[in-house]
C-alpha cells in the first residue's frame, strides 16, 4: 500500500519505497492527550501495523514505539505518572528499540520545562523546553503559538546517519503547532532547526534510539509521509 | 509561511457555492475536487457542513473520512457541531481541528470545554461577520441568515480567551463575490489577538490573496469560488453527479463561469503561490515533486 495517488506511485515491488518488512508494528503510547486516530491511520496507510495502548506491557513488548501529544508538558508527564509508564518507557528507551517522540511527545523527553512553572521530563535528552521569543518592538510581527509550515534545515555535518530523514527534498516543509521548543544542551542531538521569528530552534531531535520531531509528520504531507515510513523501517 | 486553505461547504453528499453564504448551488463530488487541491499544495482544508443542523452530519462524516484516507495535511471541519461528541465523531472520522461558530456564540463555556479536552490546536472558531450602518460587525450563524446581535470585534478577542487556537473570519458581505477580503477588519483582529487569522470571503484573483497578507496581516487565506471554478473547469464527468440540489448551474457552467468571470479569476492554488512567492510571501510550494518516493 503506497499512496492513494496510484498513478504516480511505485510499483509494489519497488523495493525502494516500500516498507522492508511487510508489517512494520508500532506501538502508539495512550495517554490520555490528544488525538491519535489519524497517526494510527497514516501508519496503516503506510503498511504498518499500529497498537495504540497505555499499558506498560504493551510498551515495554513493543518493536517501535511514538510517544505522540499535544497540549501542556505538566499535564502530559502527570498522565504519563498516573498511567505508570514513566519507568517503562525508560526501560524501553534503554534496550536501544527505535523510539519516536512527536511534538509534546519530543519534549518530554528532555529534562525539564519552563512551562507554566517548572517541570521534570522524562530526563532521557539532557536540556530544557523553552518557550519561543515573542517579537521584539521593532521587529516583522508574528504570532505565538506557531502554527503552520515551515522549512527543516537538516544538518549535513553530523557522523550518524541520518536515516530518519532520508529520501527528503532539500529543505522540506513540514506542518507545525507548538509555542514551546526544546533546546539540547548536546548540540550534536540536534538533527535539523527551524526559524520562526527571532527564533531558531531544535525541530528534529536524535539521541541514539531516541528521535523527536516538533512538527506533526502526519499532518505534514508527502514530506511527513516519507519520515514515518523511515521511521517504520528502522 | 503563509497557509493557503481551500474551503469546501458541503451539503448532503455535494460540494456547494454561494454567494453572502447563500443561494446555495452544486459544484460536484467533493473528492474531486480536495484531492486535487492536495497535489497541488493546499496547506489545509476546511469543510463546513452547510445544512448540518436541518439533516444531521451522516455525509459531513463520510465525507471527512475518505478525504482523510488520501489527504495527510490538516483537515478541519464543522457546521452545526453542538456537543463534546460531535467533534469527538469528526476526529475519529479524520478531522484535525473542528470549527465552532453556532454553538460558541448560543453557549461560549462550550469552547471553553471542548480547548480543555481537545487542546486550542484542535479549536478553529469560525466568525460569520456582516457590516453594520455604524461601521461595526455583527457575528452571524446558520450560514449568515441569523442575527446574533454580537459585535464580531469583541467575541473574537472573547473566543481566543475561551480557548480558540485560531479564528476564521468569514466577511459574510464579501463571501462569493469576488471583490477582494474586508482587509481593514481582517488587520483589526490580526492584530488584537495572539492566534492566527484566518481570512475569508472575497477572493477573486491572486492580487486579493497579496493584500489581505501584507495590508490584513492574515496568517491564513480561505478561498473557495476562486479555486472551484478553476477545477471545475477541468471537470468534464458531470453527468455522475449526485441529483441533488441546483445541479442545472453544473450543466450550465459555461455561462455562468462566463458571468462571473468579470470578478473572479479562476486560479489554481499553485498559481495563487506561484504569485505570492514572486511577491516577496513566503508559501510551501508542494514538494512531491521533488521527492524520491510516492
Amino acid at each position: 500500500m503506497t499512496s492513494g495517488h496510484a498513478s504516480t506511485g511505485p510499483e509494489p515491488w519497488d523495493t525502494k519505497y516500500n516498507l522492508r518488512f511487510k508489517m512494520s508494528q508500532v506501538t502508539i503510547i495512550d495517554y490520555g492527550i490528544g488525538n491519535l486516530f489519524n497517526l494510527e491511520k497514516v501508519v496503516a496507510h503506510l503498511g504498518g501495523k499500529a497498537i495504540v495502548s497505555g499499558e506498560p506491557q504493551t510498551i515495554l513488548k513493543a518493536e517501535r514505539v511514538i510517544l505522540p501529544g499535544v497540549g501542556a508538558f505538566g499535564d502530559g508527564m502527570e498522565n504519563l505518572r498516573k498511567q505508570e509508564l514513566i519507568e517503562p518507557i525508560r526501560e524501553y528507551v534503554h534496550s536501544q528499540r527505535p523510539f519516536l517522540g512527536i511534538c509534546l511527545g519530543m519534549q518530554l523527553l528532555l529534562s525539564e520545562s519552563e512551562e507554566f512553572g517548572r517541570h521534570e521530563g522524562l530526563g532521557l535528552v539532557p536540556g530544557k523546553v523553552k518557550r519561543l521569543k515573542s517579537p521584539e518592538p521593532g521587529s516583522r510581527p508574528y504570532k505565538i503559538p506557531h502554527v503552520g509550515w515551515n522549512r527543516l534545515q537538516v544538518r549535513d555535518d553530523l557522523p550518524h546517519g541520518n536515516l530518519l530523514l532520508q529520501n527528503l527534498p532539500s529543505e522540506p516543509c513540514v506542518y507545525f503547532v507548538h509555542s514551546y521548543a526544546v533546546f539540547p544542551q548536546d548540540s550534536s542531538n540536534i538533527l535539523a532547526e527551524t526559524e520562526y521569528g527571532l527564533n531558531r530552534f531544535c525541530s528534529v531531535l536524535k539521541k541514539e534510539n531516541l528521535l523527536g520531531c516538533q512538527f506533526h509528520p502526519e499532518m505534514s504531507g508527502e514530506v511527513g509521509l516519507q519520515i514515518l515510513r523511515n521511521f517504520l523501517n528502522l | 509561511m503563509i497557509r493557503i486553505i481551500p474551503r469546501l461547504d458541503i451539503k448532503g453528499p455535494n460540494l456547494v457555492k454561494g454567494i453572502h453564504l447563500e443561494g446555495l448551488r452544486v459544484l460536484g463530488k467533493p473528492e474531486d475536487f480536495a484531492s486535487r487541491y492536495y497535489q497541488e499544495g493546499a496547506d489545509e482544508l476546511i469543510y463546513i457542513d452547510a445544512v448540518a443542523s436541518l439533516y444531521g452530519r451522516k455525509n459531513l462524516l463520510e465525507i471527512v473520512r475518505r478525504a482523510a484516507q488520501d489527504i495527510f495535511i490538516p483537515l478541519t471541519a464543522g457546521g452545526g457541531l453542538r456537543t463534546i461528541d460531535d467533534i469527538k465523531n469528526l476526529l475519529r472520522a479524520g478531522a484535525d481541528k473542528v470549527a465552532i461558530n453556532t454553538a460558541g456564540l448560543a453557549n461560549p463555556s462550550f469552547i471553553k470545554e471542548a480547548a480543555k479536552v481537545f487542546g486550542s490546536q484542535c479549536i478553529v472558531v469560525s466568525i460569520q461577520a456582516k457590516l453594520r450602518e455604524q461601521g461595526s460587525y455583527e457575528c452571524m450563524t446558520d450560514n449568515a441568515r441569523e442575527k446574533t446581535g454580537k459585535d464580531a470585534w469583541d467575541w473574537a478577542r472573547e473566543a481566543v480567551d475561551l480557548g480558540a487556537g485560531e479564528l476564521l473570519i468569514t466577511s459574510v458581505d464579501r463571501e462569493g463575490t469576488g471583490k477582494g477580503f474586508d482587509v481593514s477588519f481582517i488587520r483589526k483582529i490580526a492584530e488584537a489577538v495572539p492566534v492566527p487569522v484566518i481570512a475569508c470571503g472575497g477572493a477573486g484573483t491572486p492580487e486579493h490573496f497579496h493584500q489581505v497578507i501584507q495590508e490584513g496581516r492574515a496568517d491564513a487565506v480561505c478561498a473557495a469560488s476562486i479555486f472551484h471554478y478553476h477545477r471545475l473547469k477541468a471537470l468534464t464527468t458531470i453527468d455522475q453527479y449526485q441529483e441533488e440540489g441546483n445541479i442545472e448551474f453544473i450543466r450550465r457552467n459555461r455561462e455562468t463561469t462566463e458571468f462571473l468571470k468579470n470578478r473572479i479569476s479562476p486560479t489554481s492554488i499553485q498559481s495563487v503561490k506561484e504569485y505570492l512567492l514572486n511577491a516577496g510571501i513566503g508559501c510551501r510550494i508542494e514538494e512531491k515533486a521533488r521527492i524520491n518516493a510516492p
